[in-house]
């Protein structure tokens, strides 16, 4: 199988850290099918703690695939390969054993969960990722005062906590509500599945800060996306393109510069394997 | 290879946990012979020492009945039931006649409603809500009367009622229920033993909460309670009925009626949280449940609500109703069924729109999982002079796993131009989708699908009162629990 091109070696600031700890996501090999079809073909994909990675690749490709695989969405078929998250094999844990582990989706399209209210979920999620960890859940007062806190961040008015979760949401306030949850739940690695689509300029800037605001040494994060925009807001460590189920390549940010200009044939040609 | 979890088709069996109400309270009853005639409905009449007028309409009841078939349109497939085999009467026994105050009260049924979560000593009672207790076929307690009568309520067992005011018991009952109106409820007539009374004055709104809680003890007998409710002009009351019964591999019938008038200006609420037991796995055992629930909206302006969860029961058959007789009166119905293992109701509402500018709403969601088979029927009729008529219904099933059903079975007959009839429906299943947004959050499979059930139930939680919307909420959760693997 193709190794790519090998991920590239972690950036100084995090070294020291990656030194004696596992990465916090290691994917080796991994081919998926989805409905009788090969979709991813093998990827390989090694993300360091503190390490913002970008996905870019055209519609189709499998990087929603590749989010859902490793989140533990039910449907795939995982042929061949492994993922390790700090270590430990993710396809051995029930989807929300990941979810509290630290491993975040963020949906490329948030569901609506009628009369499901917002804060009461969140809450939820909160307390079940913190009983895991040790820690004493939080009651409704603390958790309000910690989510009112997230929100002014996001700019997202008070009246979306009693709201049904996404219900009557525009695209683009699901999708920022998508952040505050992340920013709620504050995970290890958070996958963003196309969180910037849709958005306004002010809305963008909006994610680009919360998602800013997360960084930090012990936190990762892997961007899905279609435009070098909010590339220039959060800047990446690593770009890498996949297409037809595969890392075709992978370099610094000013890959993802190169394909604003060049387009995907420019790398996707070489990556057409039968 | 993959250890992908918990797939929608997994989502089968959210059946499970036991009934937690299904035990039996071992107490000396008075309880009659299996059987029914007139020596029966006598000896009933005679041990509540009843007065002519009443012994009469029991008996002109009987006779109607024995011309009657019971019905068989409803979606309900059950063995025929023989009304030779059940006893007509079980009362526990008591010292006196009856209980004059909770320190009369027989121990073990205050233990037995301690355990139910129904507390009867009025100091326990956090939130100043009054209760009458029928156990099997006699009220056992009244609490909280003092504080009522003081507002002028009348809040009492239905015998004591034909006692004390036997003159609005003569005038009320059977008006909105009349004894010949179908084969359950004129069995009720002929037979009816116990249930709750309740008046409010004009201009009187209750000062707290008035809650009936049923409870079927006794083996093999039935449990035929009526339940009358006078709101004069301008008054208000919100009434909360909530059964339970012993886990017993037989089914028992439950056949009562409930007859509502609301004159001018006044507003009923009537809210249930019905928790029968409602058999085992394999679908035995449980109680069969043919109830007549009906309200007449009489007056001007008058509101009448039904809110009902049903989580229990056999079989449900109950169509809790309006009559918007009075000019500009409402008429709602809001519903949650949930029908488990192997589980069936067919229940829905009518609402006859007879003065004008009356409105009804409609609220109905059904849940089915297991071999549940859930059935919503209801009618709307504008009549002739309804001008201005307005309904709107919404009727939503939910269905968990691959071997149940739910069917809609909506008729409207308008026969007035002017009105408006709106009328949505919807089936679905727990999405995978919102399944996994739950479980990628970090929740468990169960939490998820109670929240989601809740959230489709919220519509109609809502109109519940906040102590009964908790305690339906926990009902529907262990009534599903297990029906997610
Ligand atoms: N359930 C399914 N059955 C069959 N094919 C599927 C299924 N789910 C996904 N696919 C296919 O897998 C491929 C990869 O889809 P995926 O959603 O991962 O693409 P993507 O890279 O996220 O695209 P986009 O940029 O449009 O979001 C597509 O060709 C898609 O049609
Ligand atoms: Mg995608």
């Amino acid at each position: 199988m193709s190794d790519a091109r090998p991920v590239t070696a972690p950036i100084e600031r995090n070294a020291a850290l990656a030194a004696d700890a596992p990465p916090v996501l290691e994917v080796r090999d991994l081919h998926v099918k989805v409905g009788g079809q090969l979709v991813l073909r093998g990827i390989s994909l090694v993300v360091q703690a503190g390490e913002v990675h970008a996905i870019m690749g055209p519609n189709g490709s499998g990087k929603s695939t590749l989010a859902h695989v490793l989140t533990g969405r039910p449907g795939y078929e995982i042929v061949s390969g492994s993922a390790l998250f700090e270590g430990q094999d993710l396809f051995a844990l029930a989807p929300e054993q990941r979810a509290r582990a630290g491993l975040f989706l963020g949906f490329q399209y948030p569901v609506e969960i009628p009369g499901v209210n917002n804060a009461y979920l969140l809450k939820a999620a909160l307390n079940a990722a913190r009983r895991e960890r040790g820690l004493t859940e939080l009651d409704a007062f603390e958790f309000l005062a910690l989510v009112r806190a997230k929100m002014q961040l996001m700019r997202i008015d008070e009246s979306f906590l009693g709201r049904g979760v996404n219900e009557g949401f525009s695209g683009g306030e699901r999708k920022r509500n998508e952040i505050l949850q992340m920013l709620v739940l504050e995970p290890k690695l958070a996958l963003l599945d196309e969180t910037d689509s849709g958005l306004d300029i002010d809305a963008l800037k909006l994610v680009a800060s919360g998602v800013n605001s997360l960084r930090a040494p012990s936190r990762s994060i892997v961007l899905v996306t279609h435009y070098q925009r909010l590339l220039d807001y959060v800047v990446p460590d690593h770009v890498h393109v996949l297409a037809h189920g595969r890392i075709v390549r992978s370099g610094d940010r000013t890959l993802a510069l190169e394909l604003e200009r060049r387009g995907y044939d420019w790398v996707g040609g070489e990556a057409v394997v039968a | 290879m993959s250890k992908n979890p918990a797939s929608v088709n997994d989502l089968n069996s959210l059946v499970g946990r036991a009934y937690r109400h299904g035990f039996v309270t071992d107490i000396d009853a008075d309880t009659v012979p299996p059987g029914l005639d007139e020596s029966v409905i006598r000896l009933i009449s005679r041990k509540k020492s009843e007065p002519q007028f009443l012994l009469d309409w029991r008996l002109r009841a009987l006779a109607h009945w024995r011309e009657m078939r019971e019905p068989h349109w409803a979606q309900l497939h059950y063995p025929p039931i023989d009304y030779q085999a059940i006893s007509y009467y079980s009362a526990p026994k008591q010292r006196t006649d009856g209980p004059k105050s909770l320190a009369e009260v027989d121990p073990k049924l205050l233990a037995t409603y301690d355990k139910l979560g129904v507390p009867l000593h009025e100091r326990a009672r956090l939130a100043g809500v009054a209760v009458d207790a029928v156990f099997d076929s006699v009220s056992v307690a009244t609490t909280f009367k003092e504080r009522l009568a003081a507002a002028g309520v009348i809040f009492c067992p239905f015998s004591e009622a034909v006692q004390q005011h036997p003159q609005l018991v003569e005038r009320y009952l059977g008006s909105v229920v009349p004894y010949s109106d179908n084969f359950y409820a004129t069995l009720n007539s002929a037979v009816f033993t116990d249930g709750s009374f309740v008046y409010v004055p004009p201009g009187v709104r209750c000062p707290m909460e008035l809650s009936t809680y049923f409870r079927i003890n006794a083996i093999k007998t039935g449990q035929f309670e009526r339940t009358l409710i006078i709101a004069d002009e301008g008054s208000y009351v919100s009434y909360l009925e909530g059964c339970s019964a012993p886990q017993r591999d037989e089914n028992q019938l439950h056949a009562a009626v409930v007859e509502l008038v609301a004159l001018d200006d006044a507003q009923i609420k009537y809210s249930t949280v019905q928790n029968w037991y409602p058999g085992d796995e394999q679908g035995r055992g449980g109680i069969y449940n043919f109830v007549t629930k009906r309200g007449d909206c009489r007056g001007r302006n008058s509101r009448i609500s039904w809110t009902q969860v049903e989580t229990g029961s056999a079989i449900t058959w109950k169509y809790p109703s309006c009559l918007l007789r009075g000019d500009g009166a409402i008429g709602e119905f809001y519903s949650v069924a949930t029908t488990n293992n192997y589980q069936q109701a067919d229940t829905g509402t009518k609402m006859i729109h007879i003065g004008t500018n009356t409105r009804s709403t409609i609220i109905s969601k059904g849940i089915s999982a297991g071999h549940g088979q859930n059935a919503y029927r209801g009618l709307v009729k504008i009549m002739p002079n309804a001008v201005g008529a307005r309904n709107f219904t919404q009727c939503d099933s939910l269905l968990i796993g691959k071997h149940c059903g739910a069917h809609t079975f909506p008729y409207i007959e308008t026969r007035n131009p002017t009105a408006t009839v709106e009328h949505e429906a919807s089936t679905s299943r727990i999405s995978e989708e919102q399944l996994f947004y739950c479980l990628q959050r970090g929740v468990s499979t169960e939490d998820a699908v109670n929240m989601i059930v809740s959230g489709f139930c919220r519509p109609v939680f809502k109109e519940l009162p906040m102590e009964f919307a908790v305690e339906a909420q926990k009902l529907l959760a262990v009534s599903l629990e297990g029906a997610v693997a």
